[in-house]
């Protein structure tokens, strides 16, 4: 037991340390969270985060540790079932529930499952689940499936699952990853409901704009060691971005003006009924455009369209003047466009295959010799010059994609599409589940093809993003272009007050 | 020198080192446990037995690796047979000219193109799964067959045909050429062309290749096509064979194609597979089955042999397994 005196805690970690084969994954790291707290655990990809959870949660063991206390008991040794019996919970970013299942099943979980069958009382979850449900001030129908949800929602779901475990402690693992701005707004609510009912809350995000926002702690990891813990009350994001990177991430207005150089793309009154209306806008060659707008704005609609993925309903396209009508997205691509989907998992890359494939597979006409058979010699001498060009840090061009960090895989997004010569890039959220130090890479990437005179219309709904890496920004929000601002003309928090308002 | 070894390395694919390994391994015990195994009568029957169950395993390899599966590759093949057996019998059966028996072979590669891209246009552009869309095709071409023949045997095909099913050329059985040529163009079809990659990649992730700029859908016509192209030279192989069709011949092979081809370490959920360990796993599986049949063992326990291979090599490439077998080489 700690003294009476000391402040409660709901974990307490000293000197734990942790190798995976020669891989030093923690290295005498100390963590602490107090009950109640809101806690944020930063660090990029690789910098420890999951393995500390995992530890905590007793899905690994650690090599060494000094200290271990949950709720000021000492832990010897803890298995998953024992942490979650310690209320000690974990909402993964996949959030680990059950699509099919409804949403009374999905909260009682844990009382419906087990070797020994028992009966499973329907009234009774009906209540608990309420009960909950309650507590969290959201209103679920409990008997809707689960997938009928939308991911905000089905956070609330994994939440009150880990409260009906009587969850003293939990961690959630970048919870605001796709969520809208009032979405957020909405879960860090709740969050501050519980910690207001005494439970702690850890946060793992990349969003250090929330983090500071809702946390009053941080605690920083970087390359398996612990940097600090901080005050968020005194910490900035740039500050909090060096700690994480070891590097200072300058953030400084480059927009310069364009509007001279030749139009690359010009849309008027572009329409597509139900998603977006008439919206027109020049697009010209070297110019950055950024096009800003809630999740649910029309963005990735209208930049469907463009790749001709859906057809327009009204509108005409130009590009470099002629008329453009894609029929297809292949289409598109031959005329000089390229797609940077905002869903790298499961439309920007092929996890299953090899970073060599995932590279040229929008060029295979490159590789083709007189026969026409694929020459993998051809395929071989491309995808090194991307990857020398572009940086990218891979281990050989024959693993699979899946084992690059998030940074370095849409490195390889940029170069499969780079490589079919495009005059015209769309990047839809192109730093989603990208580190800070990796974000700034793929932006340096970004200005030197703008300066090169690639036209870039660059989608995103966060402010800092588009603010320091765009020469003009649109503003989109409920299908419409409502607005048109000059980055040297702008602050930030004008910027999200107009956008997020 | 390095880059050509790469080359056929990554042609192998990974499973090849373990699966020629389990073939050294059962070489060398039938050879042992049977003196009759090493003969020159033994490797000939197996080289005329394997070529017919090796065309339609590639047949299936190709709609695996796009994710889904072609459950009509026998009666495809059936068909075809059924229709060189037809316009032979148009000729003079078995006085028909060598001028039918090419236009029949025509003939039959049409009908099991069109077989195949019929299922491939409803897997594309329907949407329909692939196994109800080739089920729907096996009961209707097996229903079809039947009727035409009323259940009975087409037989009668000129003496010539004997070449094709039955002769030898410098000591190698005609089947086992016509596979090894068939083999070949399939590996580079598969791992060399445009179309092969795509079929990779549609089966990797179909909607991630379409926004790559693929075109998947004619991917799936086309690679239904081919697979129904395949079927019908294993249908005028098999008419060769057999001197007769009669639809349902082969039919016990269907599953058979599917076990060659995840021996050989195709990915059952699509995006993976090569040509030559399910070539090697085809060969590994005929030598069971003509070893057990040498030694005296019962043909239906060569079959149950054959399922249990299976299991043993799912457990021997499972994650766990593989883990276990590491720690111990460390040590």
């Amino acid at each position: 037991m700690t003294d009476a005196n000391t402040e409660r805690f709901a974990l307490r970690l000293k000197g734990i340390s942790k190798t995976f084969g020669g891989l030093q994954a923690l290295d005498d790291v100390d963590f602490e969270v107090r009950a109640g707290e809101v806690h944020c655990l930063a660090g990029e990809n690789g910098s420890g985060k999951s393995t500390l959870i995992k530890i905590i949660t007793g899905v690994y063991q650690p090599q060494k540790a000094e200290l271990f206390e949950l709720f000021g008991e000492a832990v010897r040794s803890i298995s998953p079932t024992g942490a979650r019996n310690r209320g000690v919970s974990v909402i993964w970013q996949d959030l680990a529930l059950f699509s099919h299942m409804s949403v009374r099943e999905n909260i009682c979980f844990d009382d419906m499952v087990g070797l020994t069958p028992k009966g499973v009382h329907y009234g009774e979850m009906d209540r608990k689940a309420r009960a909950v449900l309650e507590r969290l001030g959201v209103p679920l129908e409990l008997d809707i499936p689960l997938e009928a949800l939308s991911i905000a929602r089905r956070q609330i779901v994994a939440i009150a699952r880990a409260l009906m475990n009587d969850a003293r402690l939990i961690f959630m693992d970048e919870p605001t990853a796709s969520l809208s701005r009032s979405e957020t707004d909405h879960l860090l609510d709740i969050v501050r409901k519980l910690s207001a009912d005494g439970v702690a809350v850890v946060f793992v995000s990349h969003r250090l704009a929330e983090v500071l926002e809702i946390a009053s702690r941080v605690t920083v990891l970087r390359d398996g060691r612990l940097v600090g813990v901080y005050d968020c009350a005194d910490m900035t994001q740039v500050r909090l971005g060096e700690l994480m990177t070891g590097q200072l991430i300058e953030n400084k207005v480059v927009a310069r003006d364009r509007v001279d150089a030749p139009k690359v793309m010009e849309v008027r009154g572009l329409s597509r009924a139900g998603e977006f209306e008439n919206v027109s806008f020049d697009l010209h060659a070297g110019e950055v455009l950024g096009l800003i707008g809630l999740i649910g704005a029309g963005r990735t609609e209208l930049a469907h369209v463009l790749m001709g993925m859906r057809a327009p309903t009204a509108g005409d396209m130009r590009v470099e003047g002629r008329p453009f009508r894609p029929s297809s997205i292949r289409d598109a691509i031959r005329q000089g466009l390229a797609y940077v989907s905002e869903d790298r998992l499961s439309l920007g890359l092929l996890q299953k295959q090899p970073i060599e494939d995932n590279t040229v597979i929008s060029v295979l006409h490159k590789l083709l010799t007189r026969l026409p058979l694929l020459s993998m010699r051809k395929r071989d001498a491309l995808v090194r010059s991307w990857v020398d060009k572009l940086g990218v840090k891979i281990g050989r061009p024959s693993d699979l994609i899946s084992t690059l960090s998030g940074g370095n895989q849409q490195k390889i997004v940029l170069a499969k599409w780079l490589a079919t010569e495009p005059k015209l890039l769309i990047l839809d959220s192109p730093t989603v589940g990208v580190d800070i130090g990796a974000r700034a890479g793929i932006f340096r990437i970004v200005r030197s093809l703008a300066d090169s005179g690639l036209a870039i219309l660059l989608i995103s709904d966060e402010a800092t993003e588009v603010m320091f890496n765009s020469d003009r920004i649109l503003h989109m929000a409920e299908g419409q272009i409502v607005a048109e601002y000059d980055p040297r003309k702008m602050t930030v928090p004008e910027l999200e007050e107009r956008v997020y308002a | 020198m390095k880059t050509s070894l790469g080359t056929i390395r990554s042609g192998l694919g990974t499973d090849t080192s373990s699966l020629i390994a389990l073939l050294i391994v059962v070489v060398l015990g039938f050879s042992i446990a049977s003196p009759q195994f090493m003969t020159a009568a033994n490797l000939g029957s197996m080289g005329f037995q394997m070529p017919l169950l090796g065309l339609l395993t590639l047949a299936m390899l190709a709609p695996i690796i796009s994710g889904g599966f072609n459950l009509a590759v026998t009666y495809t093949a059936n068909m075809s047979g059924l229709t060189l057996a037809w316009v032979l019998l148009q000729f003079g059966g078995k006085d028909a000219g060598v001028g039918a028996l090419v236009l029949g072979c025509l003939a039959a590669i049409a009908v099991g193109m069109l077989a195949g891209a019929i299922i491939g246009f409803v897997v594309a552009y329907v949407g329909a799964h692939p196994i109800l869309v080739s089920l729907a095709m096996m009961i209707f071409l097996r229903g079809l067959g039947e009727f035409l023949t009323r259940g009975g045997d087409i037989s009668g095909v000129p003496d010539y045909m004997r070449v094709l099913g039955h002769e030898t050329l410098i000591g190698i059985p005609v089947p086992l050429l016509l596979f090894g040529a068939v083999a070949i163009v399939w590996h580079i079809l598969l791992r060399r062309t445009q179309h092969g990659f795509s079929v990779t990649m549609t089966g990797s992730n179909q909607m991630a290749a379409e926004y790559s700029g693929l075109h998947t859908k004619r991917t799936l016509v086309l690679l239904y096509t081919l697979s129904g192209l395949l079927c019908a030279i294993a249908g005028i192989l098999m008419l060769a064979r057999f001197n007769s069709v009669r639809v349902g011949h082969g039919e016990a092979l269907l599953l058979v194609t599917v076990l060659a081809c995840f021996l050989g370490g195709v990915d059952p959920f699509g995006g993976y597979g090569r040509v030559v360990p399910v070539v090697v796993s085809l060969v590994i599986l005929q030598i069971l089955s003509s070893g057990l049949n040498l030694i005296g063992a019962n043909q239906h326990m060569a079959t149950a042999v054959w399922g249990l291979f299976l299991i043993a090599v799912m457990v021997l490439r499972s994650e766990q397994v593989k883990m276990v077998l590491g720690f111990f080489k460390k040590s």
